[in-house]
């Protein structure tokens, strides 16, 4: 199979119905990416596959065969939304923050609160009540 | 020990008061952070448990029905010490022997290198089945009783003008942490090294000890980073651990074994289902004269928590109220469905409930304004609560009260909503910092300081959970100290290194592991007599000084008759719910959620402002979503498709105020903060849907229980 993973191609023989959450975690080592439900209703898996947000653990290894995957280490230790998550308290447990930044790099630059609300509802936070990610996500990027 | 009062000449900066950054902020926000599943160790196996499929009976035989070639397998034979998970009372076994008390119970345990290989290994069990007991009115086995008297019950029921009667119930409800349970034990130079997502290493430690007997010279546990708590993670560990010690023992490889949801949500702890009655007498001017109440919890099937529970549950069932005369009798029952447990709030959620919503009838019956009837009897300095507790200055009831009602609009917004389909409702509540009584006398929590090349670093086994243990006692050590907050670091809990600063839980992290710190770092300050930590390391080589905890010598209290400083104080709330109801679907949607709580110091506000928000929504959540539906007392909505917390979308607006009027004995004035949240949000909802004409006695407010609330409203 291949793909292109955090802008590196990669060819990997792997059994095509393996979940992506898989082979990223345990094929490519890559934990950043967290398996909270297994089931597509949690978001805590969340990547980006051609630039959309979707669950890792209910998608199949092949669906991503010449696609462009982006997780979380993908973005970098310097990403603003990383900043600003630090800043704002938006992680307390944190087992929920990479795929709530997952899902918040879809939303552009500035979003209004109902569009972070509606592009946040199928990632969930037991932690925090939304209101600290809320602040992370509307703050405007700091230069670095 | 003199506490030197002058500032030495290393003072900075205060980082008490400040959002200084979250030790683990930058980790946990891009990936790096590894939590237990995301370790791999050399050879290691996956685990897994094979659990009872009934909730009552005898294991008659065990039939395997795949080839166990490469597979470890542990029974209860297989336990080199007691069968028992030790915690409380000695009555749960790590595996069944032959008596299944509750469906998931574990059984036999399996290991292998392959996890689907893993997963795709049939065990069948045949059993002599017996009729199980769900319902806990009806159960003759109670773990614990207790009873609360004060002054003269029916000396106060014959002054009454008015009695008020009511019967409140709450349902289960389960924690969902996003991370499941996951423990990796590792066989390690004759002992075992247990590491995982845990609140509570020591209760591990000390559970593995008792299980595993002789059969390993050393039992070590360490903490990875954990994927939320709430109580979930205090008591389940120690089986878990158990388990995977047992497999990695037999296999002489690490075990891991981390769980699916619907194995966590079947298998492990959820808030006690309760059932509570009020028998109140007020005089004619709305005063309690008389408070009767009677609490049942159901326990589930094995003791672990529940005698705990039920005494914060109990000590918090007359609310926040003066009384003279008040008889709390309650009793937590032995069922047949997993034994339920810790959870944020530890019985007062589920009593608070029920005072708040009695209080609300109470001013229906009244015809006098609720706000007004919770002011007129809101507990206030030099008054006692029912266990005869004096309160001092550091009691803020009414003021919580009286800042939600400004905060909120609520007087405006009560007048402007009635005859709409919005509602507006409040509950006034509070909640005991620490262990109750002398808890945290018999705990004798160390924590230590020890200095280091690049300043110092705190050792104890509280744990980070998300609340921000780290951050906050680096707070707290560096003023102590005098010395920048970067300069403080903090050990990962491991019992081979850290002292027993007793459990992460009971809102004592920061008032009695914080204070622990704050004398530990004021006496390294006076050693170090003016000079930097890095300088006299440099000089002098290391130094570490530990605390242990110092009870204040006011507190008197009596475990028999439950009479005295039931805590050395309590944080206070007041929530205005704002909600809007859908004739249509009948939800129930929150608006706006106004908090005011009093947590004596916000150490780092952010922090405390999000542990505020995040005990809000759960709070939200047991009001109007979280419906655990047991079937033959099994969860059988055991995933997140269908058991619902809150969504960004089912989450409202949340308004939160701090207060702060200080506990002297807590550190920088701090009180407990962490379950406070937790207790008001419920009562405040349902007192809004309330005022909608709809009678809600019951929790979770469902659609279901709303539409038929509606259908028998005239």
């Amino acid at each position: 199979m291949r793909f292109t993973l955090n802008g590196v191609p990669r060819d990997l023989a792997t059994h095509p119905a393996a979940r992506l959450l898989d082979v990223l975690r345990e094929e490519c080592g890559l934990t950043g990416t967290k398996e909270g439900c297994g089931e597509g209703e949690c978001g805590a898996c969340t990547v980006l596959i051609d630039g959309a947000a979707v669950c890792s653990c209910i998608i199949p290894a092949a669906q991503v065969e010449g696609a462009e995957v982006t997780t979380i280490e993908g973005l970098g230790t310097d990403h603003p939304l990383a900043r600003a998550f630090m800043d704002e308290v938006g992680a307390q447990c944190g087992i929920c923050t990479p795929g709530m930044i997952m899902a918040a790099v879809t939303l552009g630059p500035r979003p209004s609160l109902e569009k972070v609300r509606t592009g946040l509802a199928g990632n969930l936070c037991r932690c925090t009540g939304y209101e600290a990610i809320y602040r992370a996500i509307r703050k405007p990027p700091v230069a670095l | 020990m003199a506490v030197p009062q002058s500032p030495s000449p290393i003072s900075q900066t205060p980082a008490v008061g400040r959002s200084v950054p979250r030790k683990d902020g930058l980790g946990k926000a891009t990936g790096e952070t590894r939590y237990a599943d995301d370790l791999v160790f050399p050879g290691m196996l996956h685990g897994r448990t094979i659990r009872s499929t009934i909730p009552c009976g005898t294991i008659r035989d065990i039939r395997l029905e795949f080839d166990p070639a490469g597979f470890t397998m542990v029974d209860w034979r297989d336990i080199p010490g007691r069968n028992v998970v030790a915690l409380l009372t000695e009555d749960q076994p790590c595996l069944v022997e032959r008596e299944v008390r509750h469906a998931a119970e574990p059984v036999l345990l399996l290991a292998h290198e392959n996890r689907e290989t893993l997963l795709g290994a049939e065990v069948r069990i045949d059993y002599e089945p017996r009729s199980p007991l769900f319902d806990p009115e009806l159960s003759a086995q109670s773990f614990k009783n207790i009873l609360i008297e004060k002054g003269d019950l029916s000396d106060g029921f014959a002054k009454a003008h008015v009695v008020v009667e009511g019967t409140y119930r709450t349902g289960h409800q389960e924690h969902v942490y996003i991370e499941p349970n996951g423990i990796i034990a590792v066989p390690e130079d004759g002992g075992i090294t247990v590491y995982g997502s845990i609140q509570c290493p020591y209760y591990v430690h000390k559970a593995l000890v008792t299980l595993l007997g002789g059969a390993v010279t050393r039992v070590r546990v360490v903490q990875t980073e954990t994927g939320g708590g709430f109580g979930g993670k205090e008591e389940y560990p120690s089986m878990l651990a158990g388990h995977a010690s047992l497999l990695a023992l037999k296999a002489g490889r690490p075990v891991k074994i981390v769980y699916d949801r619907v194995e966590d949500m079947q298998a492990t702890t959820k808030r006690h289902p309760s059932i509570v009655r009020h028998r109140t007498g007020l005089s004619k001017d709305g005063r309690l004269v008389a408070m009767d109440v009677e609490v049942i919890l159901d326990a589930g099937a094995y003791v672990t928590l529940s005698p705990v529970v039920l005494s914060r549950g109990a000590i918090h069932a007359a609310g926040p109220y003066r009384c003279p005369n008040t008889r709390i009798a309650a009793r937590a029952m032995f069922t047949n469905t997993p034994p339920n447990g810790a959870f944020r709030g530890f019985g007062a959620p589920q009593t608070e409930f029920a005072i708040e919503v009695h209080m609300e009838r109470i001013a229906e019956t009244l015809g006098m304004d609720s706000a007004r009837l919770r002011e007129r009897n809101a507990l206030r300095p030099g008054d006692t609560t029912a266990t005869g507790q004096r309160l001092g200055e550091d009691c803020s009831a009414r003021q919580v009260l009286r800042e939600a009602i400004r905060k909120s609009g609520y007087r405006r917004k009560r007048k402007a909503f009635a005859g709409t389909d919005r509602g507006i409702g409040l509950s006034l509540y509070y909640h005991g910092s620490g262990f109750t009584g002398s808890g945290e006398l018999k705990l004798a929590s160390r924590a230590s300081v020890e200095l280091t090349a690049t300043g110092v670093r705190i050792l104890t086994s509280s744990t980070e959970i998300g609340q921000g243990t780290r951050t906050m006692h680096a707070q707290i050590v560096a003023d102590a100290l005098g010395i920048p907050y970067e300069q403080v670091d903090v050990a990962q809990p491991d019992t081979s290194v850290v002292p027993d600063s007793g459990p992460t839980v009971a809102s004592r992290t920061c008032m009695i592991v914080g204070g622990i710190l704050e004398r530990a770092a004021r006496e390294m300050r006076e050693r170090l007599d003016g000079m930097p930590p890095m300088e006299y390391f440099g000089h002098y080589g290391p130094m570490t000084v530990t605390g242990q905890y110092q009870q204040p010598d006011w507190i008197r209290w009596d475990e028999e008759a439950y009479r005295g400083d039931a805590y050395a104080t309590y944080g206070w709330g007041c929530d205005v719910a704002e909600v809007e109801l859908d004739r249509d679907t009948w939800e129930v949607r929150p608006r706006r959620l106004t908090v005011v709580t009093d947590v004596g110091k916000a150490i780092h506000p952010a922090l405390a402002t999000g542990q505020i928000e995040g005990g809000t929504a759960q709070g939200i959540g047991y009001a109007l979503l979280e419906h655990v539906t047991m079937r033959d007392g099994l969860m059988a909505n055991a995933q997140l498709t269908n058991y619902i917390i809150p969504t960004t979308l089912d989450t409202p607006r949340i308004d939160v105020v701090l207060l702060e009027n200080p506990y002297p004995g807590g550190p920088s004035g701090a009180k407990g903060l962490g379950e406070l949240p937790m207790d008001g949000p419920a009562p405040a909802l349902v007192n809004a849907i309330r005022q909608l004409g709809l009678d809600i006695r019951t929790l979770p407010a469902l659609p279901e229980a709303i539409m038929e609330a509606a259908c028998a409203s005239p």
